[in-house]
């Protein structure tokens, strides 16, 4: 089990790799115009933090990062739900799922 | 291995993001999240966090996903129509996009002693003591008011979405002849 855990793979790359998916979710969210969508985004983000989380734990042998990682599972998971749930009555009310119709908070 | 794993996994998970970007129909963008999270469970695993991997599949990939398709399934999305939006977001947005890109990434690379870091095995040094021991330890002994607190947080996100997803008022038709009347 160690020899296989034993990495070779440096932890900027980690990082890199989060940044990027982090930087894809800020443009995925910027983008979409599909309101389920967008908050798939906002899912992708979490994910990307989440990585660099456990990166960093793995990195300074650290179980905190992990537990951290596992409370933003949590709420991401709760928010996900009444997310949807806002989702759903935002339909019921305005039958369309384009954000370019649900301006009305717009200035 | 690990560079391969990595790079095999690393890929799949841009590859997967990009694709969530470039669909215009909401179900093929949420099965390219589906991948992204699987591939980052992979990623977990090489980083020793065994636990984390398992529930990414559980509670991501699984729950979270499922709800999303549920919900795409539900309200029959159909292909969004591009409009690009305001002019400030192209002319706007973007760049900050990349510049936010750029930060990140200089500030991860350049923060002190990580450029060449090497990583190591798993949390603890310790023999017999498994980084799920370690996980144990500290989230049912240190940490326990927080986590029941999660779980009061979820009671409560349960019944806002039943909240919010219920219309006042409406039944359900048992059946399409007491709908109609």
């Amino acid at each position: 089990m160690t020899s296989f855990i034993q990495n070779d793979v440096p932890l900027s790359w980690y990082l890199l790799l989060s940044a990027i998916l982090f930087s894809l979710g800020v443009i995925g969210f910027l983008i979409k115009r599909n309101l389920i969508t967008v908050f798939m985004s906002i899912e992708l983000m979490l994910n990307a933090v989440n990585l660099s989380f456990v990166a960093f734990a793995c990195q300074w042998h650290e179980v905190r990062g992990q537990i951290f990682v596992f409370f933003v599972m949590m709420v991401a998971a709760a928010e996900a739900a009444v997310g949807l749930a806002i989702i759903i009555a935002v339909f019921r009310a305005r039958s369309t799922l384009a954000v370019d119709y649900i301006d009305l908070m717009k200035l | 291995m690990h560079l391969i794993l990595f790079f095999l996994f690393a890929g799949f998970c841009l590859a997967g993001a990009i694709n969530l970007l470039m669909q215009t129909h909401p179900i093929n963008s949420a099965l390219s999240l589906i991948v992204v999270m699987t591939s980052l469970a992979v990623l977990y695993l090489l980083l020793g966090a065994e636990f984390l991997a398992i529930a990414q599949i559980i509670v991501y990939s699984g729950a979270v996903m499922v709800l999303f398709t549920f919900v795409v399934m539900l309200l029959n999305a159909g292909r969004e129509e591009r409009t690009l939006g305001s002019h400030a977001a192209t002319r706007v947005g973007f760049p900050a996009v990349v510049a936010l890109f750029a930060v990140l990434a200089t500030i991860l690379i350049r923060a002190q002693g990580l450029g060449a870091a090497r990583l190591g095995e798993g949390l603890s040094n310790a023999p017999g003591q498994s980084n799920l021991f370690l996980l144990s330890q500290v989230l049912f002994h240190d940490l326990l008011l927080p986590f029941e607190v999660t779980s009061v947080l979820i009671l409560i996100a349960i019944l806002g979405a039943v909240a919010l997803a219920h219309v006042e008022g409406s039944k359900i038709p048992d059946s399409e002849g007491t709908a109609s009347k």
